[in-house]
């Protein structure tokens, strides 16, 4: 609140020094005087709390406009500057800026509090020693969790490990998704209902998901009967620690190319019918065609969905944890999300774990912010 | 891709290529679905049947409902907790998405764009990075500590849901305000624009223009929003912690039931499993079409 009141005075200020301009202008004042009665009515409070302002209060209402903007430069002094306040203030931001202010505010709060509030005290806490039952100690701060960290296996590990995942997890998905989406794009019957058991898996819960592989992959379970009947296995899906990240991979690919279908199917139908056509007409091949005219065009639809798939991949956390049903998951198959948990909610480690979530949340960012500005840049926010 | 004659006839036209197209989207069925169907096969099994028989197929002398008469004791409970808070922070979360979109695309100021792109980015954080801060606000706020639990006479542990329902709808917000936000962009300006020269303040076109227009959006939103709550756990466990509490939610519990149960009682997960997700599924089911939206944008 210190800070905005000070903006409130900063602008105020710039206002008095602007007086000429805004009464001048009817436009301006017209907006000022149309803003809600009540928030006008605080700006009079404020302005009369300077000692300045007189008891001017039907005029405050600003329920006539005309009168408004009129009396403003009969009176001057205190009541021009806080119609100038107004009008200086949505000149410079845009004549919504405060009217909206109710409806974008309390969300920006939130998140602004909860997100990146919380993403900055993580950052001071990782630099702090706090363990245990203790409350942090918040002026002796080193980086101290971060040389334990970064000179600690389990932990290059356990980012090797999440590098591994959110590559292999995001590749596969968005190949695997659209040779789907190319087959369920080519013309076919019930499509609905091919569409709605493809992308059924993704409604369910990690913590579902996890037992139902748990079981595929279990000795008496389904992939390891299916291979007996080749002759192959029985394989330890989960318990051997060689395969055990390829295993968590194609159960998360099974998960969410569904999803890779839906985003890829939308943009298939978003490319022009003559594309298709000019490319069967030219004599390619159907596989020549997608490879050389269609596959281009989804660029935009690869990167959208590679970062949330990316994403999706750092949370793989619920996967893990349900998988094994505690902190540690199978050997060979610890990330950076599982680390930071156990190391904080177990073991009361929190600086540490709190160091080795920044370490991820900088894996994150670093995938975030190319996205964000390549957005941005193709002006699709 | 073909005229609607050429279309036509290919669709029920029986040549090798379409063969082989239905053969490959029968296979993909079969992937996707074989998880599922051997969990609904081995939850209604009896352990002995469990270890005799094919996982795939359906066992008749060792068929059982005990494995769902269990899995629905041990997790009703957890199930009413997580209604409890995902119910609340879905509609919540909701609001406030379709708020912030509506302050951040129909009106008119500079600088929207920057707060957007802190709202998007804030989709992608991973939670990892906020839950010690999480659990430190919430024990300086120690709102198990009020008295009023013990004047409701309510265990003071559910003091997790609430703190609960402010997180999912803090953390649902940007996702939220995303998805309205793209729905706002397509809506016609000239109906608000000729509503705000009648001299409409913003508030009063929210209410009267924008809100009522949004009830698709609000259909997409709630639905991808109660979903994802009700499938949260990382959360859940470490604003909750013990799966035995009071307050404990369905994932917490079903993923201790694999724990807390000896580790071959593959029936008794699957039915877990099932009885777990038994609202999201519904909820599919019913609204199918939204949710793929919902994901799609």
């Amino acid at each position: 609140m210190a800070t905005f009141s000070e903006v409130r005075e900063l602008l105020k200020r710039v206002a008095r020094t602007d007086d000429g301009d805004t009464t001048s202008d009817s436009e301006t004042a017209t907006d000022a005087g149309s803003a809600t009665g009540d928030e006008v009515a605080t700006d009079g409070g404020t302005t009369r709390s300077d000692g300045s302002a007189t008891t001017d209060e039907p005029r405050i209402d600003g329920s006539e406009v005309a009168t408004d903007g009129g009396e403003v430069k009969t009176d001057g002094g205190v009541q021009q500057s806080d119609g100038g306040l107004r009008a200086t203030l949505e000149d410079r931001v845009g004549e919504d800026f405060l009217e909206s202010a109710p409806f974008w505010l309390p969300p920006v709060l939130l998140v602004g509090l909860f997100v990146y509030g919380a993403v900055l005290w993580n950052a001071v806490i990782s630099l702090t020693d706090y363990e245990g039952f203790d409350d942090p100690d918040y002026f002796d701060l080193d980086f101290d969790m971060y040389v334990q960290a970064l000179t600690s296996s389990q932990v290059i590990d356990a980012g090797v490990n999440t590098l591994v995942l959110m590559v292999g997890f995001t590749v596969v998905a968005l190949v695997f998704g659209l040779l789907i989406a190319v087959v369920v794009d080519r013309n076919i019957r019930f499509e609905n209902t091919f569409r709605t058991i493809y992308l059924l898996p993704m409604s369910l819960s990690f913590v579902v998901t996890a037992q139902f592989w748990l079981w595929m992959y279990d000795y008496d379970g389904v992939l390891n009967n299916s291979l007996g009947l080749l002759g192959l296995g029985p394989f330890e899906f989960i318990g051997n620690q060689q395969i055990v990240l390829a295993s968590v991979v194609f159960a998360l690919v099974w998960q969410f190319s569904g999803y890779t279908m839906v985003v890829y199917l939308a943009a298939l139908r978003a490319i022009p019918t003559e594309h298709f056509e000019a490319a069967r007409v030219d004599g390619a091949s159907v596989v020549k065609m997608y490879w050389r005219v269609i596959v281009p065009q989804l660029k935009s639809a690869t990167v959208s969905a590679s970062v949330v798939l990316m994403v999706f991949s750092l949370k793989a956390f619920d996967f893990l944890f349900a998988l094994v049903g505690g902190y540690r998951p199978p050997n060979g198959a610890d990330i950076l999300a599982t680390k930071m948990v156990r190391e904080a909610f177990q073991n009361q480690n929190w600086a540490y774990g709190s160091a080795i979530a920044i370490l991820l949340f900088l894996m994150a960012l670093s995938v975030i912010g190319p996205y964000l500005y390549y957005e941005y840049t193709n002006d699709n926010l | 891709m073909s005229t609607v004659d050429e279309a036509a006839e290919e669709r029920f036209s029986i040549n090798p290529a379409r063969v082989g197209l239905y053969l490959t989207l029968g296979g993909l069925l079969v992937f996707f679905l074989a998880p599922i169907e051997t969990g609904v096969v081995t939850s209604l099994k009896t352990p002995d049947a469990v270890g005799t028989t094919s996982p795939l197929v359906p066992s008749v002398e060792g068929f059982t409902l005990d494995n769902y008469a269990t899995a629905v004791s041990e997790l009703l409970p957890g199930m009413v907790n997580s209604l409890l808070y995902a119910v609340p922070a879905t509609i919540l979360s909701a609001l406030f998405g379709s708020f912030a979109a509506y302050g951040l695309t129909l009106t008119d100021w500079r600088g929207q764009i920057g707060v957007l792109l802190l709202f998007v980015a804030g989709i992608f954080i991973p939670y990892q990075a906020v839950l010690v801060p999480l659990t430190r606000l919430f024990s300086v706020l120690g709102l198990s500590t009020l008295g009023i639990w013990g004047l409701l006479g309510i265990d003071n542990a559910y003091a997790g849901i609430v703190e609960l329902i402010i997180t999912h709808t803090a953390y649902g917000i940007p996702i939220c305000a995303i998805l309205f936000r793209s729905y706002y962009k397509g809506m016609s300006e000239e109906m608000l624009e000729s509503a705000r020269l009648d001299g409409a303040t913003v508030r009063r076109a929210y209410r009267r223009i924008v809100f009522p227009l949004s009830t698709p959006m609000f259909a997409v939103v709630l639905i991808y929003q109660f979903t994802q709550i009700w499938n949260d756990l990382l959360f859940a466990l470490v604003l909750v912690q013990a799966e035995s509490s009071a307050a404990a939610p369905v994932t917490l519990i079903l993923a201790g039931l694999g724990a807390s149960q000896s580790g071959t009682i593959f029936g008794l997960r699957m039915a877990g499993a099932f009885v777990a997700a038994l609202p999201t599924l519904a909820v599919y089911v019913l609204f199918g079409e939204e949710f793929a939206k919902g994901v799609a944008t």
